[in-house]
């Protein structure tokens, strides 16, 4: 079982940490205390464990940590800019598209993957995009109008 | 009488866990940790039905950093009580001499570190001998089937048992019956009588918290956190299992993630607890999704119906006979049982009834609670054929129904609460909102109604605490599962006390802190947590006119109430002032409040609880693929306290209702679970939202909670499964008795429904 030094780039700080080869990347990020990133099925399935590496949503539950080395890494403890919330966590407070909770920083992350790279989605690019992570409280439509709303905001603002 | 202006109750609040939960601040269980924590991984049989001959623990108890290896015998040897139930003490917390489904806890490897335990689990050596199985509920009712307790559990509970023990031979676990009037007579003279076989499949939840618990204890006392609903309950178990008096066990759920029923009564926190006994350390065990599949399930029903009209369209007689599949062990097999009972035959007048409900043991893993609670069993035989039957007498389903619905204060089951809602306006409202009958070609609109005898046994209590600024802290047993408790509970305490919602906060679902609730299920928490908490709330305002009677002098009788505060003699004080004046400084001032089976609540059940949802399908004919263009429900609640939470919960409980409609069915394949994981076990995804999803309110101010609110929560999910059964069939001509309606299903259906076109032509 080997060991190495990793360059962890995660929300926005830099730092070298010693991971076992076999860690997983939520693993890691639970390990340093972020543990709003959640596991559920643990099979690459549900979304629940969404974060971005290098700007793209992977299921941290079937990532190794070494393969972030020196990539950015984003959960959604890196989100909010202090106490100011990002536009999707707003919108998701104001459109109730949550419940329990557990799966919306998967989906929070899932979103701002989505816009990023498109900004103005439709109702039916955001069902398809976020079509990979699962919710068993909402029944999605709230998700769904919060992922519209947010994009609305972010383009007047931006 | 004018209805008095509410503030913040009608509201939709925002959710008062909200930046916790969009930051990723919240913490559940399985977030928790504590120094010196050791790490569970629990091994599991792998034969349904077995002698277990040998258990060698050595090769793993030699394993890197495994601290031990717990069996059932160790649980005895210390003198524990090995078994858990809260109806019936039947469910070993280890597998004692035998195992009764593929996949039940054996032993517990607790190890330093999670990987640890998992390795060390592997080499536990069981060895069995086999006895024959039983999966399906009919061979279990045979007589050669092999029994799975010649020797019942010590009955503990009451819940579902009203009949006794009579009845329960062989693997018959629980037995529920009710009816009236000459059932046979009816039936001879009928103008119509439709029947049929139906079936309704086995479910898994899937919270997406897994089960998890952390366990240790504090000089003897038992401390608990769990991903539990029903905290109370579980403390109950657990004070048994460790003969520790109530008071030295502390049951806690922080954040739940997800519940739904499933998360109700003990699960897996007598196997941590005793993890934690026998290392001395605290002890973490969290289950994965396949093994939370192995630990709970709803049951499965086969159910008999017969149903009887005149040619008006009357209903004379209903008849049902139900075999529910229940699994190894009785967990709350006897309440889903008498449940289904109650809810299958709808609530409209009906002469003459006769239901007989058996839930049968089986070498599969046990069921209990799932939202809708033998209703949804119940209603895709129950509301079909009330469709059925509209299809052979040339009457408008609709109209049927109408004509047989009860009415408001109208008894639907004799000696119960007479029925709180007007299903009627409710069914037009929902018959309206779908554009029934609906006019679009290869479109079809099904629809139901539904009235749940919820609520559980109204036992409740609150109590609130107002600090000397005024602000105010409530502590309620009710668990926080995601359905908006927290918030709806503190709407409720600003609106009783008149101050702002911001200065409200809860404390909840710990046993150690909070006072006592009976359960976290049966969507009670809004009506009967909810008048517990205007009860402390009154409590504290009585409180607070005595210490300013003594402070300023005044009779009690000349203060009055005002928001935040009192006036007497034209003076105002805020609730904190009287406070500061009596104690001289600091100080608080407690409310306690309790309600129980008694004024409003004597008659049972609480409330009823209204399912009045429908939708709108087209069917692929190719494929028998069903893609819905429709979903409406209408939340019949009295009074919505926090109208989005209630369009929450109704959105929720029908698209988790849709789930077990179309695609969702636990399958076994011989004597093990053939889809246990969320890949082969499809639960709804973003793509299977409806493209039109209307969710309307019904507020008469008719239910028994505070303001006239009633429970929502389980009723929209409730008529789904027949919604979609009833839309299937007036499209094909034929109405499917089972479900889920898969496209294999369908596309059968579509075949011979031409077949049948094709004979008759």
């Amino acid at each position: 079982m080997g060991r190495r030094e990793i360059q962890l780039r995660l929300n926005g700080g830099d730092r070298r940490v010693e991971v076992e080869d076999q860690m997983l990347l939520i693993e890691l990020v639970r390990s340093l205390g972020l543990v709003g990133t959640k596991l559920s099925c643990d099979t690459q399935v549900c979304g629940a464990c969404t974060v971005l590496l290098d700007g793209r949503p992977v299921s941290s539950c079937s990532t190794l940590a070494i393969e972030a080395d020196g990539k950015p890494v984003g959960t959604i403890e890196g989100l909010a800019d202090g106490a100011k919330l990002h536009p999707l966590q707003e919108a998701f407070i104001d459109r109730f598209a949550f419940q329990c909770g557990y799966c919306t920083p998967g989906m929070i992350i899932a979103a701002k993957a989505l816009l990023d790279e498109k900004p103005s989605p439709d109702a039916a690019e955001v069902r398809h995009w976020m079509e990979g992570n699962i919710c068993r409280c909402t029944g999605y439509q709230t998700i769904v109008d919060a992922v519209l709303d947010a994009a609305d905001q972010m383009r007047t603002t931006r | 009488m004018t209805e008095e202006r509410k503030k913040v109750a009608g509201t939709s609040a925002r959710r008062v866990d909200a930046i916790a939960k969009v930051t990723g601040a919240a913490r559940y269980t399985v977030d928790l940790s504590v120094s010196g924590m050791a790490h569970a991984i629990v091994v599991r049989s792998t034969r349904a039905h077995a002698r277990i001959t040998k258990i060698d623990r050595a090769a793993a108890a030699a394993g890197p950093g495994v601290l031990r290896v717990i069996t059932g015998d160790d649980l005895l040897a210390a003198g524990l009580t090995p078994y858990y139930g809260h109806v019936v003490l039947d469910h070993p917390v280890l597998a004692i001499e035998r195992v009764r489904f593929h996949g039940e806890p054996v032993a517990v490897v607790v190890a330093e570190t999670r990987r640890e335990a998992a390795e060390a689990a592997e080499l536990v050596d069981v060895r069995y001998e086999e006895l024959p199985a039983v999966i399906d509920a009919d061979d279990a009712l045979k007589p050669d089937a092999p029994i799975l307790h010649t020797q019942r559990g010590e009955r503990v509970g009451d819940e579902g048992m009203d009949q006794g023990e009579s009845g329960l031979v062989g693997n018959v676990c629980a037995i529920a019956g009710l009816g009236w009037g000459n059932v046979e007579g009816a039936f001879k003279g009928a103008h119509l009588v439709v029947e049929g076989e139906y079936r309704y499949p086995k479910l898994y939840g899937y919270a997406m918290e897994p089960y998890n618990a952390l366990a240790f204890f504090d000089q003897g006392d038992l401390i608990v956190f769990s991903s539990a609903q029903h905290v109370y309950m579980v403390r109950r178990d657990l004070a048994r299992m460790f003969r520790l008096p109530l008071a030295r066990v502390r049951v806690s759920a922080p954040y739940v993630g997800g519940g739904y029923g499933t998360k109700s009564y003990t699960k897996i926190e007598g196997m941590t607890a005793a993890a934690a006994h026998f290392t001395g350390r605290p002890v973490k065990l969290d289950l994965s999704v396949e093994e939370a599949i192995l630990t709970t399930r709803s049951a499965s029903a086969r159910i008999r119906a017969r149903s009887a009209f005149a040619a008006d369209g009357k209903l004379l007689a209903r008849d049902f006979e139900i075999v529910m599949n229940s699994g190894a062990y009785t967990d709350n097999t006897p309440l889903v049982n008498s449940k289904t009972a109650n809810r299958c035959f709808g609530p409209y007048r009906i002469p003459a009834l006769r239901v007989v409900a058996r839930s049968v043991f089986t070498n599969t893993v046990p069921s209990s609670s799932l939202r809708g609670f033998g209703a949804p069993q119940g209603n895709i035989a129950g509301e079909l054929q009330m469709d059925e039957a509209a299809a052979k007498l040339g009457i408008d389903p609709v109209e049927l129904r109408l004509r047989n619905l009860v009415g408001p204060g109208e008894e639907f089951m004799p000696g119960k609460r007479p029925l709180d809602a007007d299903l009627k306006d409710d069914l037009r409202c929902l018959a309206s909102a779908l554009g029934w009958p609906g006019a679009t070609v290869g479109r079809s609109i099904g629809l139901g109604i539904s009235a749940s005898d919820a609520g559980a046994y109204p036992t409740s209590t609150a109590a609130i605490r107002i600090h000397s600024d005024t602000s105010i802290t409530l502590f309620t047993g009710s668990t926080e599962l995601g359905q908006g408790s927290r918030t709806v509970l503190s709407q409720i305490v600003a609106e009783e006390m008149g101050v702002p919602l911001e200065s409200v906060s809860v404390v909840n679902g710990d046993t150690g802190v909070v006072t006592y609730e009976r359960t976290t299920g049966a969507s009670r928490t809004t009506t009967i947590t909810g008048r517990a908490v205007q009860e402390a709330c009154r409590d504290a305002r009585g409180r607070v006119r005595e210490l300013a009677s003594q402070t300023l002098e005044v009779p009690t009788a000349e203060i009055e109430d005002t928001a935040g505060g009192i006036r007497a003699r034209g003076r105002e004080l805020s609730y904190g002032e009287v406070i500061e004046q009596w104690f001289g400084a600091g100080g608080e001032v407690l409310g306690h409040g309790a309600v129980r089976r008694a004024e409003g609540f004597a008659k049972m059940p609480p409330f009823y609880e209204i399912g009045c949802s429908g939708l709108e399908l087209e069917v692929d004919r190719e494929t028998g693929q069903i893609h819905l263009t429709k979903l409406t429900t209408v939340g019949d609640v009295g009074f919505a306290i926090n109208p989005a939470l209630v369009h929450g919960q109704d959105a929720g409980a029908a698209m988790m209702g849709l789930g077990a409609a179309l695609h969702e069915e636990l399958v076994y394949d011989g004597e093990q679970l053939a889809n246990p994981n969320v890949v082969d076990y499809r639960v709804p995804r973003f793509s299977d939202v409806p493209d039109e999803v209307v969710h309307l309110l019904a507020e008469r101010r008719d239910g028994s909670g505070p303001y006239g609110a009633k429970g929502a929560g389980e009723g929209a999910g409730n008529t789904i499964g027949g919604s979609v059964a009833s839309a299937l069939g007036r499209l094909l001509g034929v109405f499917p008795h089972e479900l889920p309606a898969t496209p294999e299903r369908v596309w059968r259906l579509i075949n011979e429904s031409e077949k049948d076109r094709g004979r008759t032509r």
